[in-house]
This record gives C-alpha cells, sequence and structure tokens, in this order.
C-alpha cells in the first residue's frame, strides 16, 4: 500500500499541520477502501433490527425501548470500527513513521481519530433517524437524538482510539479492547440515550445534552494528548 | 532521610519484607475493635434494623475501592512522568487489593440493599459508576499483563489508569448530583447524624481496610520484584531463593 | 460499652436478618481468605521463578 509518508523535509511542524495531514490522508485511505465505513453502517442497521424480531414489535414497547437501542447499536458499531484506527499504520510500520514526523503527536493523532470519526460517528448519527422511523420514534425525539449521538460519538472515538493505540500489539486482541473501551463508554452511553428518551417521555433533554457537551468538551481537550502518548507508547 | 534510597526494588523489597507485618497486625487489632463496636456495643438502627450493621465493611469498602484507585493512578501518573520503576510495581500490586475491595462494596451493597430497598440492584449513578470503577481494575490487570515486555504492560496500563480517574468523582459525587435510591453520605464534614459508636466503629474499620490494603499491596510488591528481578544477583542471592 | 445483645442466640439471629449481614461479613471474610492464599502462591511461583533461571542458566 502506497500510502503517503509525512514529509521528512519539513522542518517545523505544527498542530494545524499534523492534524490536516493525518485527517486528509486517512480520509483518503478510507475512500479508497470504503468496505469498511459501509460494514459499521450496516452492522448498525442489523443490530437494530434484530430487536424487533427478538423481543416483539408492538409500536409501544418499540417507541419505548427505540432511544436505547439506538444508542447502544451505534455504541457497539462505533467500538466495532476501533481495530481500523491503528491496526493497519501498526502493522505496516507507518505509525511509526508518523511518530518520528516534525509534527506534535497532539496534531496527528487527533487528525486520525477526527477521520475515523468521519467514517463512522458521523454516518452512524445520519443513519439515526432511518432507524428511529422504524421503531415509530416521534420527530422531535429523532432530531434528540441524533443530536446527542452528533455530539456524543466524537467522545467515543476519542475514548476508543485511546484504548485502541493501548491495546496495539496486546494478547487478547478485541476482548481485551472491550474491556477497555466499553467500561469507559458508559457515561457517554448513560447521557446520550437519556437525552432522547427524556424528549420522548416529555421531559426536557437540555440536562442530558449539556452533560454530553462538557463530556465532549472535557475529551477534545484532555484525550488527544492520551491517544498520541499512547501510540507513543505502542511504538516505542 | 534519603527517600530516593528506598524507590530501588532492591531495597525496597527488604523494606515491604519488614513493614508488611506490622501493617496486618495493626489491621487485625483495629478489626478486632471495630468489629467489637460494630457487632457487639453499636445499638440497632431505628429506621433499618440490624442490617445496617453491614455498613462497618461497605463504608470501609467503599472508600478503599477508590482511595486505592486514587493512589493507583497516582504511583501511575510517576512511572508515565519520570520512568521509574518501582511506581509502576506499586501500581501493579495495588490494583488486585483495590478490585477486592470493589467486588466487597458492591456484594455488601447488594445485601444491604435487598432488605432495605427490596432489590438486590438498582441502575443507578452510583452503584452504576462503583461496577464501571470494578471493570476500570480489570481492565487496569488485563493491560498491564498483555504484553511481551512488561515495561510496556507499565506505562500502557498507567495511562488507562490516569483515563479512567475521571470516573472517581462521578463515584463519589453522584448521590449528591442525582436523586437516587442510595442514600446520602453517612459522614460529612458539617457533622454527622450517626451515633457516636457507630461513626467510631465506622472509621475504625475503615483504618482497618486501609492498613489491610497497605500490607497486602506491600506482599504483593515483592512478589512483582522477584518475577521482574529473576535474573538479576541480588535476587539470587536472597535467602528465600536459594 | 455495654454489649448491645441479650444473648449470642440473640447476636447470630441479627433482629432476623441473619442471612444479610452473615452473607456480608462472611463475602469479606472469604475474600481476604482467597487474597492471603493467592499472595502465597504468587511468592511462591516467582522464587520458583528464580531457581528456573537459574538452572536453565546453568545447563548451558
Amino acid at each position: 500500500m502506497s500510502a503517503p509518508t509525512p514529509k521528512r523535509h519539513q522542518a517545523s511542524g505544527s498542530f494545524s499541520g499534523g492534524f490536516s495531514w493525518a485527517m486528509a490522508r486517512d480520509l483518503r485511505l478510507a475512500w479508497r477502501h470504503p468496505d469498511e465505513a459501509v460494514l459499521t453502517v450496516a452492522f448498525f442497521a442489523l443490530v437494530a433490527s434484530l430487536f424487533p424480531l427478538g423481543i416483539g414489535a408492538e409500536p409501544q414497547l418499540l417507541a419505548r425501548i427505540g432511544p436505547g437501542v439506538i444508542w447502544v447499536g451505534a455504541l457497539l458499531a462505533a467500538f466495532l470500527a476501533l481495530p481500523g484506527l491503528f491496526a493497519a499504520d501498526y502493522a505496516d510500520g507507518s505509525l511509526e513513521q508518523m511518530t518520528l514526523s516534525p509534527h506534535p503527536a497532539l496534531g496527528w493523532a487527533a487528525g486520525k481519530v477526527a477521520a475515523h470519526w468521519i467514517v463512522s460517528g458521523l454516518p452512524l448519527t445520519l443513519l439515526s433517524p432511518l432507524i428511529g422511523l422504524q421503531y415509530g420514534l416521534a420527530p422531535d425525539t429523532l432530531g434528540v437524538q441524533a443530536l446527542s449521538l452528533l455530539i456524543g460519538t466524537p467522545v467515543l472515538s476519542l475514548l476508543g482510539g485511546a484504548c485502541a493505540a493501548l491495546a496495539l500489539g496486546a494478547r487478547g486482541g478485541g476482548m481485551l479492547l472491550a474491556l477497555l473501551a466499553l467500561p469507559l463508554f458508559v457515561p457517554v452511553l448513560i447521557f446520550g440515550a437519556g437525552a432522547a428518551e427524556a424528549q420522548a417521555t416529555g421531559l426536557s433533554a437540555a440536562p442530558h445534552l449539556s452533560l454530553l457537551g462538557a463530556a465532549l468538551i472535557a475529551a477534545l481537550v484532555g484525550l488527544p494528548v492520551a491517544v498520541g502518548a499512547a501510540v507513543r507508547i505502542a511504538v516505542d | 532521610m534519603n527517600w530516593f534510597y528506598f524507590s530501588s526494588p532492591t531495597t525496597f523489597y527488604g523494606l515491604a519484607g519488614r513493614l508488611a507485618p506490622w501493617f496486618f497486625i495493626l489491621a487485625a487489632a483495629l478489626a478486632v475493635w471495630g468489629l467489637y463496636l460494630g457487632l457487639l456495643v453499636a445499638p440497632t438502627d431505628a429506621q433499618q434494623g440490624e442490617v445496617y450493621r453491614v455498613i462497618f465493611i461497605h463504608v470501609p469498602t467503599a472508600w478503599m475501592s477508590m482511595f486505592l484507585y486514587f493512589i493507583m493512578a497516582c504511583y501511575c501518573g510517576l512511572t508515565l512522568v519520570f520512568n521509574t520503576r518501582l511506581s509502576a510495581m506499586m501500581a501493579r500490586a495495588i490494583a488486585p487489593t483495590g478490585a477486592m475491595m470493589t467486588f466487597i462494596a458492591l456484594w455488601t451493597g447488594a445485601f444491604w440493599g435487598r432488605p432495605t430497598w427490596g432489590t438486590y440492584w438498582v441502575w443507578d449513578a452510583r452503584l452504576t459508576s462503583e461496577l464501571v470503577l470494578l471493570f476500570l481494575y480489570f481492565g487496569y490487570m488485563a493491560l498491564a499483563n498483555a504484553f511481551e515486555d512488561p515495561r510496556r504492560g507499565d506505562r500502557a496500563a498507567a495511562l488507562l489508569a490516569l483515563i479512567g480517574v475521571v470516573n472517581l468523582p462521578i463515584i463519589y459525587f453522584s448521590v449528591q448530583w442525582w436523586n437516587t435510591l442510595h442514600q446520602g453520605s453517612s459522614v460529612s464534614f458539617k457533622g454527622t447524624s450517626m451515633h457516636v459508636t457507630m461513626l467510631t466503629g465506622m472509621l475504625v474499620m475503615s483504618a482497618s481496610a486501609w492498613m489491610y490494603a497497605i500490607g497486602a499491596s506491600l506482599v504483593r510488591v515483592r512478589s512483582v520484584i522477584l518475577e521482574r528481578e529473576r535474573r538479576a544477583q541480588w535476587v539470587r542471592n536472597l535467602p528465600e531463593a536459594a | 460499652m455495654t454489649i448491645w445483645w441479650k444473648s449470642w442466640a440473640d447476636f447470630w439471629a441479627m433482629g432476623g436478618q441473619a442471612f444479610f449481614v452473615w452473607m456480608s461479613f462472611g463475602a469479606l471474610l472469604v475474600a481476604i481468605v482467597v487474597e492471603m492464599f493467592l499472595l502465597r502462591v504468587r511468592r511462591k511461583r516467582a522464587l520458583a521463578a528464580i531457581e528456573e533461571e537459574r538452572d536453565l542458566e546453568a545447563e548451558n
């Protein structure tokens, strides 16, 4: 694979330089191999359609469980997409190349996570209203649902990105990654599903969305550093 | 006194071996005193009846579950910043005892919850975040042992532990932030709603749990040091390795 | 510092809530015993590993 590597002759690196370079590179790769993004979305749609078949399709029941099922489905789909974030770059050595680039780890780590969110979290968010319709959710609930996913899935990508980098080359593979990432996803799930749930039951979704927004700000501030540090630990 | 003298695994191995028995003796003595107060002297609780006596192990183990994670995270921070070997070994030694305290806090909470709330488990904020804490301990231990190179495991698990620290304030403040089934803090700095014998018993039991955790961690860190340094000459010269 | 209970039978019965009280205290006791056992096993294994390493080196 002829993945573009950082230009060594660039004397000084910068956050924005590393961010845009890594994001453009990963988006280009995803464009060339769209199967991963397609599989993530297909998995989400499949999981969401299993519940009505397994639990029963009474409209009231579906409207009741819809927000939670959609959030859990999106969370699992985002989780299953995580190994794709670093595994290939780790195997072919381009991750090590990145740590040698003049750009700070913070920049390209954030860029990679951003690209990953664009091909996993964002499609899941865009698909969620369609699945919400299958569950008979009201239009306003659909909107809050999509908004909560829009705020929440970047947090999942950042938390999961750090865990995926930590688990590179570890024994235990996917099971280990589940043990690391899923407990950290719990608060995001609670506030995310809580927002749509509150909207559906006639309460205000604002408190949940504010907490989710606070989590996103905290994640944006703190986690890119952690992702960069985790990659450094992996390639050292 | 030179603190760095004891930050080498070689010297700390001996120090830990000399200190551990004293912490266990202290823990046992405090447990006898605390259990005497809690189980034999303290009067019954007017609302809950005798089952409230679970508090004498529930609250100490719950406190220790959070406190040990905090201490473990501090050692993890030292590991990442200064790349010290002993701090990573201490973090590894604390984790299993922390997980044990977390499990007992959840278990005793369930057996206290059944007669007082009518259910063994509720998905409220404090119980859920304590359960997440248990999984954080498991994740830390699994990641620390998932690599051929133990130093890699040290650093990766240390970073994971630091990311997980955000869970601690969520557990601690959850009873204040959310209206949940879990009762509010039994002890606060403004004063306490408890009978003085109950309070004394709980604090003595907490001190006992603390001393026990130190003793168990010191014994475990000696094994961790032996595992890591098994090729070193000083380890081979130890009388117990002969 | 008077004892709250009238008799030992009273104490063990815990006002009819013996099951919940003793399941809690019993679990703690079991957990401590298990941890002490695991600590002992781990130390024995660590010492055995030193022995193994030494023998391996002596063979070479």
